[in-house]
């Protein structure tokens, strides 16, 4: 007895010894900065190579919270993440379980399906950038020319145009992503339950809706959160396609344009901390869903 | 033969002496310093210019030049050399800057003063030097000067009967309907009348200023850091260039920059265009369809008593302050500012030299014979107010340009505009 409870505390020791260079390096790349953003987001401090830091207390964080930019960005970031991460899943759905099924040159598309979130975002932003050029681009030619709209619009000059055509490039560039999670979960689904469910008379509907739907679910919220989160942080699609405009700015952006062009890192470092704030707030509340789900 | 090896063997310590010298003092010149040099954009012909220019003076000098391309969006430039500057960075020695950062870059800028005599410094327009003057440190030379100015084609104008260049921007606004409607009744269903930055950007700052100031609206800050903004000339400028949006230039003109009204002007769709003086040499390329059909001038007044404007532009180079090789960089940025490479600057590339000799120049003339016109461009020359806002000017430049944006993009009415970029400059300048 004595001697299973001695080796069990060897055995602990020794894990932690194992995990101990890894949880420095984890401190030491995450922790430092983090804790630097923390104490610079108290600071006013303007990189600009003469001014010193000086403490101001919670004056950033009030002039964020009091900052109508600050509150379309949250407005702009909220829109695109509800629009697109519902359209990638459904979408994603779709395309997972059209790849799970057999048939010819199914490794072929599983391949090409990938190549949207291949290129690098900033190369694919600019590519559909000019295609959305109101006059020589591919998106006017063709819909003009085949008369789906009236005329040549100018879809990135105004927000209620943009946005939509925004979602629709992300959604094209991360469906694959979305894609790809869900059929991992679909493999995990015993082939013999649709065969048990297709001697029993069950339409292909039916087979969905109570087989592969609940089976699916845990994957899915995975899927949902990694996608949420990333679209809450979007940066380079917006600044690519319509950078610059302040009614189309995200909370990256708005963070971007204090840190790095005006060189503020107090109000940069303060708005970077809202973000993550933001952030965990949803993924507290995606946990606490995901929990209730499974009780 | 013998003679000499008996010669060396006799005095075998001296010989290898002076070899060794002979190698080691080779070695030292023919190795010469790197200099690292943040030049022009390869988008367009400046990047390939200047890289062959910096070549020549290293082949000169026995030094070498690694060339560092900017990004083409000048304020996606600043950004980038902010952040080498805010790291204190010797990763690069020269930088071109453009005219409005001086009071950014002055902090990190070593002061030229003490490479350039004054009779040197004399050749330049007096005007762009003391620009380039903050608290008596010459932070940069001037290596070209730039001025908006509207392009206009002569055939269009010739073949719908109209005289002249317009002299306000009402009479532009008319030419370019008349234009406008007359080539897409043709066929020509993609022609615009007017084509301009209104990209929000440092694109659309420019064009603001021109459009404020050419209306007697001032310029957004004046010299002595109050903030003008809010008259209503300056409200009623804007609102002018919202109603050309949509009639005689097209809807997505607010997301166009500096080449993509370029690419509109050169390909012959447009009647008239607002730009920077580059554009000449590139449209009269035999290549290009407009060669010979266009011609510039000063661009309108806003009414028959307003002002003619042209927002005062032009690159500078200066020294890093943490180079590790400042003397070879202040070499290298003189020869790219000299008078020499400021006349093949102006034959090869159409850009405006500095130095007002030039102007009279024959050979220059030849070439650019519409450099004549570019003295009352200079008379009439607008700076941006980023002497009186200093290391303020990204933001004060930010307000502008979002607001300006934003009313041509119909979401905004100049006075709205106008109210809101003053709110936004008190809070930056004080």
């Amino acid at each position: 007895m004595a001697r299973e409870i001695d080796l069990q505390m060897r055995q602990r020791r020794l894990a932690w010894f194992l995990i101990m260079p890894a949880v420095l390096v984890v401190v030491l790349v995450i922790g430092y900065p983090l804790i630097q953003v923390i104490v610079y987001s108290f600071l006013k401090y303007k990189l600009d190579g003469v001014t010193p830091p000086s403490f101001i207390g919670l004056s950033n964080y009030a002039f964020i919270f009091t900052d109508p930019a600050f509150w379309g960005a949250v407005q702009v970031t909220l829109l695109f993440s509800f629009f697109s991460v519902i359209l990638e899943t459904v979408l994603g759905l779709a395309i997972a379980m059209v790849a799970s099924s057999k048939f010819k040159g199914r490794t072929l598309l599983r391949v090409a399906i990938l190549v949207p979130w291949a290129i690098p975002t900033v190369v694919s932003s600019q590519i559909w950038r000019w295609m959305f050029n109101d006059i020589y681009g591919v998106a006017n030619i063709l819909l003009a020319d085949l008369h789906l709209i009236p005329h040549k619009l100018a879809w990135l000059a105004n927000a209620s145009t943009a946005l939509p055509v925004i979602i629709a490039v992300d959604v094209w560039k991360t469906t694959p992503f979305m894609s790809l999670l869900l059929l991992a979960g679909l493999q995990l689904i015993p082939g013999d339950l649709y065969e048990a469910a297709a001697i029993d008379g069950a339409t292909k509907v039916r087979q969905f809706w109570t087989i592969t739907l609940p089976l699916v679910t845990p994957t899915l919220l995975v899927a949902l959160i990694f996608r949420t989160l990333d679209a809450l942080r979007v940066f380079d699609i917006f600044y690519v396609m319509v950078g610059g405009q302040g009614d189309l700015q995200t909370m990256a952006i708005y963070n971007q344009q204090y840190l790095i062009q005006f060189l503020d890192a107090g109000i940069g470092s303060a708005a970077s901390v809202v973000i993550l704030l933001f952030i965990m707030a949803f993924v507290v509340i995606y946990t606490r869903f995901s929990r209730t789900s499974f009780e | 033969m013998r003679s000499l090896h008996r010669l060396v063997r006799r005095n075998l310590k001296w010989s290898t002496c002076l070899v060794w010298l002979g190698l080691l003092t080779s070695g030292s010149l023919k190795a010469g310093v790197t200099v690292r040099f943040a030049g022009d954009s390869d988008v367009g012909e400046g990047g390939r210019w200047t890289r062959a220019v910096v070549e020549d003076w290293a082949k000169r000098t026995g030094n070498t030049v690694q060339y560092i391309s900017r990004p083409n969006d000048a304020s996606a430039t600043l950004q980038q050399f902010q952040q080498y500057w805010a790291a204190r960075s010797a990763d690069v020695d020269a930088y071109m800057v453009d005219v409005i950062w001086q009071g950014i870059a002055a902090p990190h800028a070593v002061d030229l003063h003490k490479y350039v005599k004054e009779d040197e410094l004399k050749q330049h327009f007096p005007r762009i030097v003391q620009n380039n003057t903050v608290n008596g440190k010459l932070v940069s030379l001037p290596m070209f000067t730039d001025a908006g100015i509207l392009y206009y084609r002569t055939d269009l104008l010739q073949k719908y009967g109209l005289s002249g260049p317009p002299k306000t921007w009402e009479e532009l606004a008319q030419m370019a309907k008349k234009i406008q409607d007359g080539e897409r009744g043709a066929g020509h269903g993609d022609f615009q009348g007017f084509v301009f930055e209104g990209k929000a950007s440092e694109s659309v700052t420019c064009n603001a200023v021109e459009w404020i100031y050419s209306f007697g609206g001032g310029t957004v800050v004046s010299e002595d850091k109050k903030v003008t903004i809010n008259n209503p000339n300056a409200a009623k400028a804007l609102d002018t260039a919202r109603s050309w949006v949509g009639t005689i230039s097209p809807q997505g003109v607010t997301t166009y920059s500096e080449e993509e009204a370029r690419n509109l002007w050169q390909a012959g769709n447009a009647a008239f265009m607002r730009n920077w003086p580059y554009a000449y040499a590139l449209g009269q390329d035999p290549k290009s369809p407009i060669s010979g059909k266009f011609d510039v001038t000063v661009l309108p007044k806003g009414g028959a008593d307003g002002k003619n404007a042209a927002c005062l532009g032009g690159w500078q180079v200066m020294v890093s302050a943490y180079s590790k090789v400042p003397d070879a960089a202040a070499d290298m940025v003189r020869f790219l500012c000299s008078p020499e490479i400021q006349k093949k600057r102006a034959i090869d590339l159409s850009q405006l030299p500095t130095i007002p000799a030039l102007y009279n120049d024959p050979d220059v003339l030849a070439k650019n014979g519409w450099f004549k016109n570019m003295q009352e461009v200079f008379n009439n020359a607008v700076a941006r107010p980023s002497t009186a806002t200093g290391a303020d000017y990204n933001q004060v430049s930010t307000a502008l340009y979002q607001n300006t944006n934003k009313v041509l993009a119909g979401g905004e009415s100049g006075q709205n505009a106008v109210v809101q970029i003053e709110r936004t400059c008190k809070r930056i300048v004080r």
